[in-house]
């Protein structure tokens, strides 16, 4: 009988294992979220990173070795960003008849996202490559690694700030809005989808269906503004 | 599953291909998400032949950013470093920003007579 030791060196150096951890992790994380009621700041993307930072420290893998099984998954989000296409085509019939509307919000939340998380940060001495990271973190993820790859950011850093972008949005977004008097379903909606991208997204068709509508809306057109704006934003600041 | 799976890479991969040999600042899969919606006004069967495989991706897109996440384990020195800048940056941007896209929205709403009725 072969020993533990061999077979688990075996084992953690190939694709498999860490592919199923990846899986599992998310499993997990997806359990806490339904069992704590969805609330937004139980985010299963969270718990999964955490528990998998966790178990890479304690057995000593490097991300390179982990990647090499988790890149499986990372490879759909091209084409989860491609399918973006099918909620953006459904809404269509409703946007034409809010068109104004629509693009002064999209104008005014995507800009407003970006120049003020650059400005924030650089006031506070932020430079280089995070604040590069930073830049397109109201975006959805796909799309915002992307940007941030282009800009000489580093997209997991990202990744990461995209997910505390979102679950900061999706815990903000309704005592927020109450505060400002917005009654209008489809403005809360649009500016959650934009801010906060798809956990904004899921957070805003608990509360309204029309609101969770107009925020898939506004979480698709802000990932093909952001792609425009962030680079000639980012130039102001660096 | 296989023709909607290869209507997404095609999108995909034209996408990436216009991309890079013009340049353009949109990344390839967004360019793509851009040309999908240009073959469903072209030929709308396609939408419901993309309709299933484009929900199950959908469906678990959170999962999709867990090995990216991940990489924060290189980072932790420099989120140590900067973690209260980067914390404010954060939560400021995104509540001006949800509070500058619900107040542009009724405003133009207001202006152009396209306000709700049961509002």
């Amino acid at each position: 009988m072969t020993d533990f030791a061999e077979i688990w060196s075996y084992l953690s150096e190939g694709p498999l294992l860490w592919l199923t951890a990846t899986l599992a992790a998310y499993a997990m994380g997806d359990a806490c979220f339904r069992a704590a009621g969805r609330k937004p700041w139980v985010n299963p993307v969270l718990i999964a990173v955490l528990l998998l930072a966790l178990l890479l420290q304690i057995s000593g893998t490097s991300y390179a070795t982990y990647f090499e099984g988790a890149q499986f998954v990372h490879f759909l989000l091209g084409p989860a960003t491609v399918a973006l296409a099918l909620p953006l085509w459904d809404n269509l019939p409703r946007l034409r008849r809010v068109l104004l509307p629509l693009a002064a919000a999209l104008l005014a939340g995507s800009a407003t996202a970006v120049v003020s998380a650059l400005a924030i940060a650089s006031a506070m001495g932020v430079e280089g490559e995070i604040l590069a990271s930073l830049a397109p973190k109201s975006a959805t993820a796909p799309v915002a690694l992307g940007i941030s790859d282009r800009l000489g950011g580093s997209p997991t850093l990202t990744a990461v700030l995209v997910i505390l972008t979102g679950i900061i949005g999706a815990i903000c977004t309704t005592p927020l809005l109450n505060a400002l008097r917005i009654r209008d379903w489809r403005a809360r909606g649009f500016a959650t989808g934009v801010a906060a991208h798809g956990i904004g997204t899921a957070r805003a068709f608990q509360v309204n269906a029309t609101a969770g509508a107009f925020a898939g809306l506004g979480m698709g057109l802000n990932a093909v503004l952001t792609a425009f704006l962030a680079p000639l934003i980012l130039r102001l600041f660096q | 599953m296989i023709p909607a799976l290869l209507t997404l890479l095609l999108s995909q991969l034209a996408g990436e291909t216009l991309s890079r040999a013009l340049s353009l600042p949109l990344p390839g899969p967004v360019l793509g998400m851009l040309l999908l919606i240009a073959v469903f006004a072209a030929f709308p069967k396609a939408v419901d032949l993309v309709r299933p495989v484009a929900q199950g991706i959908l469906g678990h897109l959170s999962l999709l950013f867990v090995p990216a996440g991940t990489g924060v384990v290189g980072h932790l020195d420099k989120l140590a470093a900067q973690g209260l800048p980067i914390f404010l940056a954060l939560v400021g941007s995104t509540l001006l920003a949800i509070a500058a896209g619900a107040l542009a929205f009724t405003a133009v709403a207001r202006l152009t007579g396209t306000e709700e009725p049961e509002a």
